[in-house]
């Protein structure tokens, strides 16, 4: 079949293989060492890497550039792009210059808001939203064309990813929401990190009842927790995370935090697995990237499919 | 209407105290909050008392203009009281500012207000709401007449973000999800299909192109 940017991700997803991505943040200044480093340790055990955009609106190294420093390395880099920071002008041209440098997935998220992050005072931008991000990568890559509507010159192979929320207000809409990415141009989506698997499952039924798992690959999206605290910080204060009760309970009464962390992420990854129409994982180790690895090789997902 | 908050009256105070003679100007344009003749009045004295503790004694003249925004109301109101003034400080928006300095252009005319959004009063509740931003394409009636671009902090058109929890946005706990609203508004209405259409990238300019209204 003919493949929209051949990327490993795109490869792999496309033969049927069970999906590993992971997240890695880039560094907050200018050394290299901190994503490579991440990059090293999470290509043995990835078919592609998701670098952050300014996560949690707090100013990191560009998704674009700590791209590249994966590329160097042999990874499949996915670039996240958040509509905050940039208008469609600067978007398209940051689009064109990550193909050119080999970067091809990419993923279209709305950012947090810029009064959650680090510069509260910043202006947000938000010139276009995450929906009409992907279906202007959709024109770029199947018609050629600018937003405006001009021809750009030359092929523009990208593979497009979304995310979804399964757990955020109000639950009826979410899969209504998934459908318009979908419509929109969505090749691949990750979701937000899941700890309520059965909830998840209901909105999978929702999804599969209307056949988006047959028109995108949904990869489902793991947080490993560290510690009690992290669950609690996650449950109140990070934005569109969904901690039920029990998850905090039971890292409560855990002899080792972090061990059952990596317990309840395994569990909860062979749950997944069971759940038609879930195409893959997408692992979120906040600062914990050295635990991926052992995640992968522990749920039996190693080796990595070469295709 | 337009919705202002009165500036700290240092800021005031730093902004007057070049001049002496000062026509501070009430607007009955907006009514909320009010900031006519009794506003006027009372901060002239804060800021007589003010301006004693700091050894400056400023002499005011007071009165309203029943809309600033027009510049007729504005020069015929304003024009017989400025002889001997050295500074008109305007309780108006900064639409109230400007037209005072168009129509009296050899006067310094100084904001005592902050404007803050196009809003509406909600009496019941005592609060005053951001409503319209003023954007130049209308989209109440595809989202079921609550506006994404003023009430959305990130002025969304295709339905809300992943951080919308509880019926909040995830900008503050105090502050409604426009997009949650939309929704349950238009489920009401048996109406959600309106959403399942992909609405483009708007155009942000034109504001631009519809600056001079024939009215
Ligand atoms: S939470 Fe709701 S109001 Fe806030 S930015 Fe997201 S969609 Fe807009």
């Amino acid at each position: 079949m003919t493949m929209k940017a051949g990327t490993n991700l795109e490869k792999v997803l496309e033969s049927g293989a069970f999906a590993v991505t992971a997240e890695a943040g880039p560094a907050k200044g200018a050394v290299t060492s901190v994503i490579e480093r991440k990059g090293e340790m999470l290509k043995p055990c990835c078919d592609a890497v998701n670098v952050t955009d300014n996560q949690s609106a707090v100013v990191r190294m560009s998704s674009w550039s700590s791209c590249v420093l994966l590329k160097r390395l042999g990874l499949d880099p996915v670039m996240q792009i958040v509509v905050r920071d940039r208008n469609r002008l600067a978007i398209q041209s940051d689009v064109l210059g990550a193909v050119a440098m080999g970067i091809q997935n990419i993923l279209c998220l709305s950012g947090d808001h810029q009064a959650i992050g680090n510069h509260p005072d910043a202006k947000g931008v938000y010139d276009i939203d995450s929906i009409q991000l992907i279906q202007m990568l959709k024109g770029m890559r199947d018609e050629k064309k600018f937003q405006c509507g001009e021809e750009i010159s030359g092929e523009v192979p990208i593979f497009i990813g979304a995310a979804a929320n399964p757990f955020a207000a109000p639950f009826e809409y979410r899969v209504l929401r998934l459908a318009k990415k979908v419509k929109a141009g969505a090749d691949f989506i990750q979701t937000q990190a899941i700890f309520d698997v059965a909830k998840f499952a209901k909105w999978m039924e929702m999804v599969r009842d209307r056949g988006l798992d047959k028109q995108t690959h949904i990869l489902a999206g793991l947080v490993p927790i560290k510690s009690v605290g992290m669950a609690r910080y996650m449950k109140d204060y990070v934005s569109g995370v969904y901690v039920p009760d029990e998850v905090v309970t039971r890292l409560e009464g855990a002899k080792n935090a972090k061990e059952e962390g990596i317990k309840i992420c395994l569990e909860t990854i062979e749950q997944l697995k069971e759940i038609q129409g879930v195409h893959g994982i997408h692992i979120m180790a906040v600062a914990w990237e050295e635990m991926v690895p052992h995640i992968v090789e522990q749920a039996k997902l190693l080796p990595r499919p070469v295709v | 209407m337009i919705i202002t908050a009165q500036k700290p009256l240092e800021e005031i105070l730093n902004s007057l105290s070049p001049y002496n003679s000062i026509l501070i100007a009430g607007c009955d344009g907006c009514t909320q909050p009010p900031r006519g003749l009794k506003e006027a009045n009372i901060l002239a004295q804060l800021l007589g008392l003010a301006g004693k503790q700091r050894g400056k004694s400023f002499k005011f003249k007071v009165i309203t203009v029943p809309k600033q925004c027009d510049s007729f109301l504005a020069a015929t109101s304003l024009k017989p009281e400025i002889e001997g003034i050295d500074a008109i400080l305007s309780l108006g928006c900064g639409v109230g500012v400007q037209t005072i300095t168009e129509v009296l252009p050899d006067l310094i005319v100084l904001p005592a207000q902050n404007a803050l959004f196009i809003g509406g009063e909600n009496r019941e509740e005592d609060v005053l709401l951001e409503r319209c931003a003023a954007c130049g394409d209308c989209l109440l009636e595809y989202t079921g007449g609550i506006c994404p671009i003023a009430r959305c902090a990130k002025h969304l058109l295709n339905g809300p973000c992943g951080g919308s929890q509880d019926g909040k946005c995830e900008v503050s706990p105090d502050r409604p999800c426009a997009w949650q609203q939309i929704i349950e508004r238009l489920s009401k209405m048996g109406r959600l299909d309106k959403l399942e259409e992909i609405k483009p990238p708007r155009n942000w300019n034109l504001n631009l192109a519809q600056r001079k209204s024939q009215g």
